[in-house]
């Protein structure tokens, strides 16, 4: 007991003065100040998910259903605590932030979207429930909600949306104008995005290096996640059933006359351990979700990469009509017959076009041929103005990744600290109390 | 009372870390910590000193030798843990001036597998060493299988019918996974025996016992189990038993009234911590399993990274460190707590079966005074007979009351040394485990002080 514990204590005090918050207030901390009012909006204004509430209505198919709502507070930035809420102080569902996050994707396709917190709750362990109205998931889903808005209002180009801007301020009327927006047309379907995928030629190498870093990411975290609920399960076996320790040594202390003291009070510090297994692990769940952020953040990464592959495939697209319709013109000018044709052989079988035709053909084949040579500057125009661009997306992103993991890293070893702490006094309280038995 | 040094090992000593040592509270000796229990108890009323009528003097000290014996002996393992020969531990004694008042002391190791046409059988070790004047040599090695222990065991409870023997280890049950021949169902097995043996050795009467000497000092015990009471006599006794049983004992003392309900409880007690620590030992082996699959998981996604891979690998080293950690904890909880709980569930039903056989001694009395009373005797010599066999068995039931007696207090005092013991070592162990875990996190905070850049070129 006596070990030097108390210097480092000091210095960790020092380094990261979270270790006394409580979790939620620690990751508040995080990101407020993470976020370092890069962005004009975020000079203007701070942003809460104040509060969630439970609502009932009538859903599309007409059936009635239960879901959770979230209070979106704007205020001042830096203003006093009575500072008056700015816009509509709009109640928001999650499918609301869904709709705003596709608005975003489709409209903003070289940034890395900040993900939204997961849908339904996975890699939970058994205790923790995996319902969605759960007041435990409600109360994470809505800082994950809170995050999501303060990351986009933090982004240079995703801080000067207006519909962004409207799904904050706006109760009514916002869901109209991100429709009439019309970014369900831009929209790249499913299919078209999953052929260029497959058919594309020349991806970039970062491209892909990038995807391939995606997929193994996920899977690292993932498999992570789950591993860590199991053991997050075990160790709350384990805890928990120190609880009958106490209930026993209270029962025997009543038959012993010289033991009864030792072990009545033993046992009271048996069930402090038991209990205090609950708080750990609450704890360690905030860990968990910054994980999954990024774990869910992979895919928006690998959305970034379908897009370049996209892009790519529709420059390779059309550099390919280019080259096929010169090819047209020189046969049709030179008369050459390279690759056999249905023209070439009926011109041979009944006779050659007369000049004014073939004139007029290649007239209009000159015209195309200028249209694709427009099209495959714009396209390669384009190309590169993503590259450019996603890729300077793709590197601050990684600097955030690795400087926020980092500190989720850190704030995983400064929760282990305390869990043993507390298990130091638990232990050393019982030895005192069995050494008086 | 002149008390000396009492044997020790030295390597215990950490045990004694909670108790402050008066030096100048026992004597010349130089402070040992056991040392003070010793004196401890000896002020405290020891019942079996008043009424321990059939007790030597030298059996006194004995008696109250006892508790730190039972420390010493309990913790058998651990003296071949460190390696101490008892040798050292009388030689350490004697600089330290004093006489061991423990004469006898075992030890049982080397289990071997030893192999016959019928069967196999583990055998084992079993060393004597002694300064009793009434063994030949002060040094015995034999070789012992577990039935033989069990016919020990017997022979001192048909000895000393209401004193509290200590506990062999249950004979093999198919318990899931444990093999008969594992090494860890053979350690424990181990320990116990050697626990049974060293109790026996310290405790005053049975120490004496001619049936001890001959299973420490004979090297073939077959002949000398095939000798006994006769079938026939055994028959007889059984009869008798059942025959009172059927009666049961009528004026049954107050004080061993409150026994029974004491070992009724203790052995309900001992039951529950048995099974919890049992639950605890399976609920922390699982979360060893999965702790062992995490960590890893760090170090594979350290290496799809650059910057961050730092970091990953540190905290799966702690994750590592940690799970070692957790495997001796473990090791301590199946060694130390669990072993000594389960042994005490097993005296729990010893302290019954003695209560039990003093009823049926007094029980056997009523029935021989019941029928002198009815006088439905004819002749005058049966009347005398039966007088004598009367008086006969009350000297029975008293001298069974006064052993079972002294010997209650005697166990009573070991228990719960015993029990402390292993409970504050354990409660040490796991302090000891959530401090070291505590240094690998916090080297790894320190670590991650430096920020990474300045670490680049």
């Amino acid at each position: 007991m006596n070990r030097t514990m108390a210097d480092s204590d000091s210095e960790e005090a020092a380094v990261l003065d979270n270790t006394d918050l409580t979790s939620p207030e620690s990751e508040n901390n995080m990101i407020n100040t993470m976020v370092e009012r890069e962005t004009a909006l975020l000079k203007k204004i701070d942003i809460n998910v104040a509060e969630s509430e439970k609502r009932s209505g009538k859903n599309t198919v007409n059936m009635q259903e239960t879901y959770t709502v979230y209070l979106i507070e704007i205020r001042p930035a830096n203003a006093a605590e009575g500072g008056l809420p700015v816009g509509d102080s709009p109640w928001r569902r999650y499918s609301e932030f869904e709709l705003l996050r596709t608005y975003l994707l489709v409209t903003y396709p070289f940034v890395v979207i900040p993900p939204l917190p997961e849908k339904r709750a996975e890699f939970v362990w058994h205790k923790l429930s995996a319902d969605n109205l759960d007041p435990d998931f409600v109360e994470r889903r809505r800082l994950g909600l809170e995050n999501f808005l303060i990351r986009v209002a933090s982004h240079s180009v995703l801080s000067k949306d207006k519909i962004f801007y409207q799904f904050l301020t706006e109760e009514k009327g916002w869901r109209e104008a991100v429709l009439e927006t019309g970014f369900q047309d831009k929209a790249d379907s499913r299919l078209k995005s999953l052929s260029a995928t497959l058919r594309v030629k020349n991806p970039d190498k970062s491209f892909t290096d990038l995807k391939q870093y995606s997929d193994e990411l996920n899977s690292a975290i993932s498999h992570l996640l789950r591993v860590r609920a199991k053991v997050a399960d075990r160790m709350y076996g384990v805890y928990k059933v120190h609880g009958n320790y106490g209930r026993i040594f209270s029962e025997w202390s009543a038959i012993e006359k010289e033991m009864g003291d030792g072990l009545q009070s033993a046992g009271h510090h048996m069930d402090t351990h038991s209990a205090s297994v609950d708080d750990i692990l609450e704890e360690e769940e905030h860990y968990a979700d910054q994980l999954k952020e990024y774990l869910f953040y992979t895919d928006a990464l690998r959305s970034v990469c379908r897009k370049h592959e996209l892009i790519q495939y529709e420059l390779e697209m059309a550099v390919l009509d280019l080259a096929s319709k010169k090819q047209q013109r020189e046969e049709l000018t030179t008369g050459a017959v390279r690759v056999f044709s249905l023209k070439g052989m009926s011109s041979k079988l009944f006779g050659q076009e007369s000049p004014e035709q073939r004139e007029s053909r290649l007239a209009a084949l000159q015209q195309s041929i200028q249209a694709s040579e427009d099209a495959v500057l714009d396209k390669n125009q384009e190309c590169r103005e993503f590259m450019r661009m996603s890729w300077e997306e793709v590197k601050r992103f990684k600097e955030q990744k690795d400087r926020e993991l980092r500190e989720a890293l850190i704030s995983y070893a400064i929760m282990q600290i305390s869990m043993c702490k507390k298990g130091i006094q638990v232990w050393s309280n019982a030895k005192e109390c069995f050494n008086k038995m | 009372m002149l008390f000396t040094g009492i044997s020790l090992f030295s390597g215990l000593s950490f045990l004694c870390g909670p108790f402050h040592c008066g030096p100048s509270l026992c004597g010349p000796s130089p402070c040992s910590c056991l040392f003070l229990i010793a004196c401890s108890l000896s002020s405290c009323q020891n019942p079996s000193l008043a009424v321990g009528s059939s007790v030597s003097s030298s059996v006194v000290q004995g008696s109250l030798v006892h508790s730190p014996g039972a420390l010493v002996r309990s913790s058998g393992s651990m003296v071949n843990q460190y390696g101490l020969e008892e040798e050292e531990e009388e030689e350490e004694e004697e600089a330290r001036g004093g006489v061991p008042t423990r004469d006898l002391f075992v030890t049982v190791d080397h289990p071997e597998s030893h192999v016959t046409a019928i069967e196999t059988f583990i055998v084992y070790r079993v060393l004597a060493r002694t300064t009793r004047g009434d063994f030949d040599s002060s040094e015995y090695e034999v070789h012992r299988r577990y039935q033989d222990f069990l016919w020990l065991r017997g022979k001192l409870e048909e000895g000393h019918p209401t004193l509290i023997i200590h506990p062999l280890p249950e004979k093999f049950v198919m318990k899931g996974l444990v093999e008969r021949f594992s090494e860890d169902f053979i350690e424990t097995r181990r320990r116990a025996l050697q626990t049974f043996l060293s109790k026996t050795a310290e405790h005053p009467m049975l120490s004496r016992s001619p049936q001890l000497k001959v299973f420490l000092t004979e090297q073939d015990l077959t002949a000398i189990k095939k000798q006994g009471p006769s079938f026939l006599s055994r028959m007889g006794d059984s009869v008798r038993a059942a025959a009172i049983a059927v009666r049961g004992v009528r004026a049954r003392p107050q004080e061993f009234g409150a026994m029974q309900d004491y070992a009724d409880e203790f052995s309900c007690k001992m039951s529950a911590l048995d099974k919890v620590t049992q639950r605890i030992i399976k609920e922390q082996n699982e979360y060893l399993e999965e702790l062992s699959q995490y960590g890893p998981l760090y170090s594979q996604w350290a290496e799809l990274e650059a910057d961050l891979s730092e970091p990953l690998r540190g905290v799966a080293g702690c994750l590592d460190l940690c799970g070692r950690e957790t495997e001796e904890q473990l090791r301590h909880l199946t060694e130390v707590l669990q072993p000594t709980l389960h042994q005490y569930l097993l005296c729990a039903d010893t302290l019954k079966t003695v209560l039990r056989r003093r009823d049926h001694i007094q029980a056997e009395f009523e029935a021989k005074n019941d029928a002198l009373a009815s006088s439905a005797v004819s002749k005058k010599g049966d009347l005398e007979t039966l007088k004598e066999e009367a008086a006969g068995l009350e000297e029975r039931v008293e001298s069974a009351n006064s052993a079972l007696k002294g010997d209650w207090a005697r166990w009573g005092d070991a228990m719960r040394y015993d029990l402390r013991e292993a409970l504050v070592s354990t409660a040490d162990k796991n302090q000891d485990y959530y401090e070291k875990c505590l240094a690998v996190w916090e080297t790894f905070l320190l670590s991650q002080k430096t920020p990474p850049g300045q670490e680049e070129d």
